[in-house]
């Protein structure tokens, strides 16, 4: 005999979901949106950004750690919910600086579309504009500390998948930032390399591989074409990837 | 400070890591012992610990970059934090401060240039009872006057080790006001583990079930159903941990346990031990009680001595346990349990998610209990005079008594144990408070009551708390204290996650905006909706707490806020054109006419 299908129901839908899933892993296989920056399918869950925060049970979880579980009713889609997702964003982009017209990031940018999707029409906080350095070192790679968002998939990408922990995190709260593991702190000075996972996964313009960054024409990029709540993030931008000189 | 050299940094750091069996686990301790040989960490001794401990170089910076008593550049020969809670505050902290900084020629935070003294903040040090206070080379001073600010620059001028300083300088009162079952008669020693081994482990936990003892930490989880969850999970091995963090601002009652009642901590622990089956046991000491580190070393020592601790407890061949002290290094969130077992791991103390819990997957993946000073020491007690009694005391929900550490605008300040149940007049009445505005209960994370909450009683039904009392009455303003607390949690933030790490600056700046008469109500708005943020979408209990003063204020107090707000206004950009003119006035050293707006 089969076993009973396992059901979670998102916004009032019955979805199913396979023992060890996350709410967002079963969303997602779902096809449904939940707005995110620090999931990734192929990383241990992060939980930091927090935009996929949703309502389980009538408790604030973030659908991509919390264990899906049968029975659970879970609300995505609200205006509450997604009101919040938009201040969020907003923070994340006054945190750093994110002058997008400038950001070769601009179009692939999960940020960006992200920004898009949860409507938001500025940045409605006061702007911290931090000093951060920009690390121009290496040959192939530069990376701007102004867009960082500490999602850490790089962090976990290096570690987990590269086995080179080439980043981590120092200082704490306001002053968290992303360091690179080399006594001068420089790119240059790690075995960072271009077939690197880690290079391949920032969510935002902080990684950028040099020489290939204005090979698609503004307008014609990703999210200048379709919004994120269809397209997604990472498989596709893997996709990109490779169109802008993986191999 | 002169300059150590690199090949003294590497002998150092073999040294200290040797002395610690080259545990990673043991980071932390091992960089506290860095920075007391050098004042500070250096780059070098990071790279010395990541080659010799083969960790990642980033992942010890990073360890070293969280905790706020680590630091990257050489410190002043007398390290001075000054305890920078709002209680201190009005208790003449600024004043007594800026005389200090004044008098010795020193700049916040820099050392003087002959590298003798370092003068900064620090939040709340567990003194406000006792306060003005101060940590000197991690030592701590109460009391402070302008009299002993003078004495004490002397003894810095004249170079004095601080074993040669007045020893009164350095005592801690207990400031005990008022006893019950657990601050009352004092207990045999291994009276409690003698009652368990005749009673049984079944039928300890059964006391301890029934006495209906819940956390004493603040969430008020029964200890029953934790221990016996711990003891259900399958594994190889298991641990205990005591959660002496106490960093939430306004309490110090763990620190008095600690100092006076040491025994039965341990015995609480060690009683804990024994049920669940755990052979070692920590106690996460927070840095800011590194005063109590040898004295709880030297309880530990005698205990062991006794047959209490380490092999063969009382005589049993099968019963082996060992308390180790971790000394934390400047974090409130380690105290969150899900950071404190980060911190106990040598790492960052950024809350793990959750499942799973500690009960099932704590220290090193094994399931850990982790409770909080006061619970340990109840439990011992328990142990001995069994549940009932204990459950006789308190409300339905909330059995037996609670310790309050009360502090602020009242005749008595201390340490005050109630059964639950008593209402909060009742407390303002015990400790001679009069003229109160508002109280402020289970510390900056949690609950400004006003005065017509005084009847609302201190239960986990109702006001529930981690025995944090604050009291502030009619002349004091309460802006003053909702700033202080949103610099202590933008201080204090792990910067894990965007509510909290951007949320908490957000709410400083505007909090600030208001007090300088600039806000408007657009701002209050602003206010709010941040606020309701940080509660529902952060990944710890810090950032979901930490704008309860906000929230709260702005609801019971509105006043406070509208007095203060530009009212010919809804909106008064935070951006003044002007001010950011003046950095380029600096530069270009224009003063004339047209420079200005
Ligand atoms: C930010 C934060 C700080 C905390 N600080 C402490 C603390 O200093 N001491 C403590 O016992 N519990 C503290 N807790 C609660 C602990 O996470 C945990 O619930 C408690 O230690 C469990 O012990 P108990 O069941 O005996 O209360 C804190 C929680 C949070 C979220
Ligand atoms: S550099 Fe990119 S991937 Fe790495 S933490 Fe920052 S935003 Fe995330
Ligand atoms: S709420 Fe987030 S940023 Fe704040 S302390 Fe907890 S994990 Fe860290
Ligand atoms: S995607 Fe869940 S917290 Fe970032």
């Amino acid at each position: 005999m089969q076993p009973e299908e396992q059901t979670i129901t998102l916004d009032g839908q019955k979805i199913p979901f396979q023992p060890g899933q996350t709410i967002m892993d079963a969303a997602l296989a779902a096809k449904i949106y939940i707005p995110h920056l620090c999931y990734h399918p192929e990383f241990k869950p992060h939980g930091s950004c927090r935009l996929c925060t949703v309502m389980v049970n009538g408790r604030y979880e973030s659908a991509c750690t919390m264990p899906a579980a049968a029975g659970q009713e879970i609300l995505n889609n609200t205006k509450e919910l997604n009101e919040n997702r938009r201040a969020l964003t907003q923070m994340l982009f006054v945190e750093g600086n994110h002058i997008c017209p400038g950001c070769p990031k601009t179009g692939n940018c999960q940020l960006q579309a992200v920004a898009y999707y949860v409507g938001m029409l500025s940045s409605h906080y006061q702007h911290f504009y931090p000093y951060r350095d920009l690390d121009p070192s290496h040959p192939d790679y530069v990376i701007d500390f102004n867009r960082c968002i500490l999602c850490e998939l790089c962090v976990r990408a290096s570690r987990d998948v590269d086995k080179k922990n080439i980043f981590a995190i120092s200082g704490r709260g306001i002053k968290a930032h992303l360091i690179i593991n080399s006594p001068s702190g420089k790119l240059e000075d790690t075995d960072f390399a271009v077939g690197d996972k880690a290079a391949f996964v920032c969510p935002v313009g902080a990684i950028l591989r040099k020489r290939t960054r204005y090979t698609t024409p503004i307008g014609e990029r990703l999210y200048d074409q379709q919004s994120i709540r269809i397209v997604g993030d990472s498989q596709q931008l893997h996709a990109g990837a490779t169109k802008y000189g993986r191999k | 400070m002169s300059t150590i050299d690199m090949t003294t940094i590497h002998t150092t750091v073999q040294e200290i890591t040797h002395s610690y069996a080259y545990q990673a686990t043991e980071l932390v301790q091992m960089l506290w012992q860095v920075q007391e040989k050098l004042s500070y960490i250096p780059t070098a001794a990071i790279d010395s610990f990541a080659e010799i401990l083969k960790l990642p170089r980033a992942y010890v910076a990073g360890v070293a970059g969280f905790y706020s008593f680590f630091h990257d550049s050489p410190r002043g020969q007398y390290d001075i934090y000054f305890s920078d809670n709002i209680i201190e505050h009005l208790q003449g902290k600024p004043q007594l401060m800026d005389y200090l900084l004044q008098k010795l020629k020193v700049e916040i935070g820099k050392p003087r240039a002959d590298g003798r003294v370092t003068i900064d903040n620090t939040a709340c040090i567990g003194m406000s009872d006792q306060g003005p206070a101060m940590l000197v080379n991690g030592y701590t001073v109460t009391q402070l006057t302008q009299a002993k600010l003078d004495k004490i620059a002397e003894l810095i001028e004249t170079q004095t080790p601080l074993s040669h300083w007045p020893t009164e300088f350095f005592q801690v009162q207990d400031n005990i006001q008022h006893k019950h079952i657990l601050l009352g008669e004092p207990l045999e020693e291994g009276l409690a583990i003698r009652v368990m081994l005749a009673r049984g482990t079944d039928a300890t936990l059964a006391e301890i079930e029934k006495s209906g003892l819940r956390g004493c930490g603040g969430a008020g989880f029964k200890t029953a159903t934790k221990w016996a969850f711990c003891r259900n999970t399958h594994a190889d091995e298991r641990y205990v941990v005591c959660n002496a963090d106490e960093g939430e601002p306004g309490t110090f009652k763990d620190r008095v346990l600690l100092q006076s009642y040491a025994d039965l901590v341990f015995e609480g622990m060690t009683v804990c031990a024994r049920i669940i089956g755990a052979h070692q046991g920590f106690l996460y000491l927070r840095g800011e009680y590194r005063y109590l580190l040898q004295p709880l070393e030297a309880v530990l020592a005698k205990r062991r001595e006794q047959g209490l601790l380490g092999e063969q407890i009382l005589g049993n061949p099968n019963f082996s346990f060992d308390i180790k002290i971790h000394l934390g290094a400047g974090a409130y969130v380690c105290g969150a349990e899900l950071a404190l077992i980060e911190s106990l791991e040598g790492k960052r103390g950024v809350p793990r998610n959750r499942p799973p819990f500690p009960v099932t997957q704590g220290y090193l993946n094994k399931p850990t209990v982790v409770n909080n000073v006061e619970t340990f020491a109840l439990a011992a007690r328990i142990a001995v005079y069994g549940g009932d009694g204990f459950a006789a005391l308190g409300t339905k929900q909330s059995k037996g008594t609670k310790l309050l550490s009360i502090s602020g605008d009242c005749l008595r300040p201390g340490i005050y144990e109630f059964p639950f149940g008593v209402s909060v007049r009742e407390v303002l009445e015990a400790c001679g408070a009069q003229d109160t505005q508002a109280v402020q209960i289970s510390g900056a994370a949690g609950t400004c009551l006003s005065a017509k909450e005084f009847d609302r009683k201190i239960a986990f039904e109702d006001v529930a708390t981690g025995g944090s009392v604050m009291i502030f009455n009619r002349q004091r303003d309460l802006l003053e204290v909702v700033r202080n607390f949103a610099h202590f949690f933008v201080h204090e933030s792990c910067g894990f996650c965007t509510p909290c790490r951007v949320g908490t600056s957000l709410l400083k700046n505007l909090v600030e905006k208001v007090y300088t008469g600039h806000g408007t109500a657009d701002d209050l708005k602003d206010m709010s909706h941040i606020s309701q943020i940080l509660k529902t979408a952060s990944h710890c209990g810090l950032g979901q707490t930490a704008s309860n003063h906000i929230a709260d204020t702005l609801k019971k107090f509105p006043e406070v806020y509208r007095k203060r707000l530009l009212v010919e206004a809804d909106f008064e950009p935070a951006f003044d054109l002007d001010s950011a003119l003046e950095e380029a006035r600096q530069i270009t050293g224009r003063r004339d006419e047209l420079a200005y707006l």
